[in-house]
């Protein structure tokens, strides 16, 4: 075997394994985007979010015996309905004060959140099995064996992302949507309920987040730091994306997994830290993200 | 207003740095017949289970047992978080020492906080019991005439779970290494047994603690290495994702074994028997291990989270009550006035108590005890909650730990 191959090989392994990690940043960023984007609301909860859509697919597995496919539609479902909830009760009334207020709420929440699920499950996490599909034999991709569900994760989050997009940019309600982002009381005016089309955004961003925390339980533990540990991350990466920007973020997600991914082969003890690093870099030489407009 | 850049940056700042505030319950004024016992640990994050609260608890059930209170002398319990960050512990440190007047400083888990709390405690001339933490140098290079490293630590790992596996012929090795002095610590101490036994280490990767989640690239990099045995040199939440994301990838089916350095009985309540069963891993102490720990177990009580007692929680119970021993032996007052001479006294007095049986302290600050080695069971075999164990082999107390000798801890005179 060559030099060359070698190091092609383990260029192909980590871009691999980066686009499932990017799968994630794609589907949390994209929803911190849409929520920003419609709201102007930056989310600190959705991490918690994330990691409570963990935690409700295992309680439906074991209290409930609903399974992993279920879990993906039901979780989310939960989930979301809590965020309706959130921001029907809190964030609602926070629109008309500055926009740190719902950072620091929703900050707030995430901490409340974290610690009620830490006090009720402790801190090393709950066992959650890859679902009986996948439970094969890895894919030989010829230079590496990948895990079935890893293959799932990018397919799904991929249909996922692309939905959301579409959804938002292409379709009807999409166009009230980002009207309504840039005219509100105009909107209104036409006889569109805008407070409701909020609600029912926010609960799908935080659907999205749960989304996310499901597809996650079968391959990281599922414990109440899960979603702190990413979202920090994630929130590197819609700024690198440009702020609000749904494709945006969705592409920077992927890439940022991919490199983050590089990173683990050849310097290791940094990778960690090489989004923080592309973001200052990205900060200085386009002040509006990638994809953002001034 | 909308929401700038700045701002949005601003917060993520705040997030990440936010959760320094810890919350402390201040000592009143100075009582001469007081002792003051500060427990110090993971509170929140990965390494809660198997420390946190339940050191505390078992801290709580030593003094009561210890009876000292009984007999004219207060002890107070604290406790506080460090986060796993050695500048959050010395703060909590400093104060406690110089401002609240503790007397000792109990459990300390993450290598990093408690070589930190190790100096803090010395120059102070306090007494520091380290249950928690793994790393070797606590009574090597870094030993101090303070500090009793009481538990277990990364020489006893690696002569349990490594000399295990290079006995079973994992002649060569990689490392999946956390990037801090433990990790460091207990990659150093398993690849000088695998050397000294004829193997070879091929490599290893550091890979960024605390916030590292997924492993899949690291294991790949182990898989390349062709190594027969990949070893875990993490612990907690670590060693969790990591042997999760190894069975995942089927690591086990090509040939490759995985070495969970540092396993805990949490990790293995949170990996489920399905995942762990066959992991084989070295404690000091387990709860299902004889009646004296089944006693331990009874009397600790319902722990939070309803988690069965870690070597950890033994460890803090049994140096607590050691060091009240020797507090009433030699009186209060002069417990209080020299850390080095209540350390001193521990290490003349025989140790004795349900967790660790009868045992002894070195003049490098070494507990000496048995360890064993266990395989997890699996499904089939656990009949009851909490049923993790098999029983492979008992190390005896003579062999478990470095040879005083070999550690260059300038206390021992050669």
């Amino acid at each position: 075997m060559s030099d060359l191959w070698y190091d092609l090989e383990a260029f192909l392994q980590q871009g691999t394994l980066g686009l499932v990690n990017g799968a994630f940043y794609a589907i949390l960023s994209l929803g911190l985007a849409v929520i920003f984007g419609m709201l102007n609301v930056v989310n600190f909860a959705h991490g918690a979010q994330f990691m409570l859509g963990a935690f409700v697919a295992w309680m439906l597995l074991n209290w409930a015996g609903i399974g992993y496919w279920a879990a993906l539609v039901v979780a989310p479902l939960i989930v979301g309905l809590l965020g309706v909830l959130i921001e029907r009760t809190m964030i609602a009334r926070l629109y008309k004060l500055d926009h740190l207020y719902g950072l620091l709420l929703t900050f707030g929440l995430a901490l409340i959140i974290e610690g009620l699920v830490r006090n009720a499950f402790g801190s090393s996490g709950l066992p959650y099995r890859v679902p009986e599909a996948f439970r094969i034999p890895p894919v030989d991709l010829g230079y590496m064996l990948m895990p079935a569900y890893r293959f799932w994760i990018v397919v799904v989050s991929l249909i996922v992302c692309l939905g959301t997009w579409f959804a938002i940019e292409k379709t009807k309600l999409g166009s009230y949507l980002r009207a309504a982002v840039e005219k509100p009381q105009l909107v209104q005016a036409f006889g569109v309920n805008v407070p409701l089309m909020m609600t029912a955004t926010y609960g799908a961003g935080v659907a999205l987040a749960a989304f996310a925390g499901v597809l996650a339980a079968p391959v990281y533990s599922v414990n109440p730091a899960m979603g702190a540990n990413f979202i920090i991350i994630v929130f590197a990466v819609v700024v690198i994306g440009g702020m609000g920007s749904i494709l945006g973020s969705i592409v920077t997600g992927y890439i940022l997994g991919v490199i983050e991914g590089f990173t683990r082969v050849y310097y290791p003890e940094a990778s960690a830290t090489v989004v923080f690093v592309i973001m200052a870099i990205v900060l200085l030489v386009r002040p509006t993200g990638l994809f953002g407009r001034a | 207003m909308t929401i700038t850049r700045r701002t949005l940056l601003a917060g993520s700042l705040a997030g990440a740095s936010l959760p320094l505030v810890t919350p402390l319950r201040h000592a009143r004024a100075q009582a001469a017949n007081t002792i003051r016992i500060g427990v110090l640990n993971d509170q929140s994050g990965l390494y809660r289970d198997l420390t946190g609260p339940g050191s505390t608890q078992a801290v709580r059930l030593a003094v009561q047992e210890s009876g000292v209170t009984t007999r004219g002398i207060n002890v107070e319990v604290a406790e506080a978080d460090h986060q796993n960050k050695p500048d959050v512990g010395s703060t909590v440190v400093r104060q406690w020492l110089d401002r609240d007047g503790f007397d000792v400083i109990v459990d300390v888990p993450t290598s990093s906080v408690a070589l930190a709390v190790n100096t803090l405690v010395r120059e102070r001339n306090k007494v520091f019991l380290c249950s928690g933490a793994a790393t070797s140098d606590l009574t090597g290079s870094a030993c101090s005439p303070n500090t009793i490293h009481w538990t277990y630590d990364t020489w006893m790992l690696a002569r349990g779970t490594g000399g295990a596996m290079v006995a079973a012929g994992g002649r060569t090795w990689f490392f999946i290494t956390a990037d801090y002095a433990f990790g460091h610590a207990l990659e150093r101490d398993v690849s000088n047994f695998v050397r000294a036994a004829g193997g070879e280490v091929l490599g290893s990767v550091r890979t960024p603690f605390p916030g590292t989640t997924d492993f899949s690239s690291f294991l790949v990099q182990a898989q390349r290495s062709r190594a027969q045995v990949i070893g875990l040199a993490n612990a907690g939440g670590d060693t969790i994702n990591s042997i999760k994301q190894a069975a995942e990838f089927g690591i086990t089916r090509r040939g490759q074994r995985v070495a969970g350095l540092l396993v805990f009985i949490s990790d293995v309540h949170a990996l489920g028997l399905q995942t762990a069963q066959g992991l084989v891993l070295t404690a000091t102490f387990y709860w299902d291990l004889n009646d004296n720990t089944r006693e331990f177990t009874r009397r600790l009580g319902r722990m939070p989270n309803d988690v069965r007692p870690s070597m950890i929680h033994a460890g803090c119970y049994s140096a607590v009550l050691h060091y009240l021993k020797a507090v009433e032996a030699m009186g209060v007052a002069a417990a209080k006035a020299s850390g080095v001479a209540t350390v001193e006294r521990m290490k003349a007095m025989e140790t004795d108590d349900i967790c660790f049986g009868k045992g002894t302290i070195r003049a490098d600050g070494r507990k000496i005890h048995p360890a064993y080695l266990f395989e997890v069971k699996s499904p089939q075999e656990s009949r009851y909650p909490w049923d993790y164990y098999k029983l492979l082999q008992t190390i005896p107390a003579d062999q478990a730990f470095r040879p005083i000798t070999e550690g260059g801890c300038p206390l021992v005179r050669t």
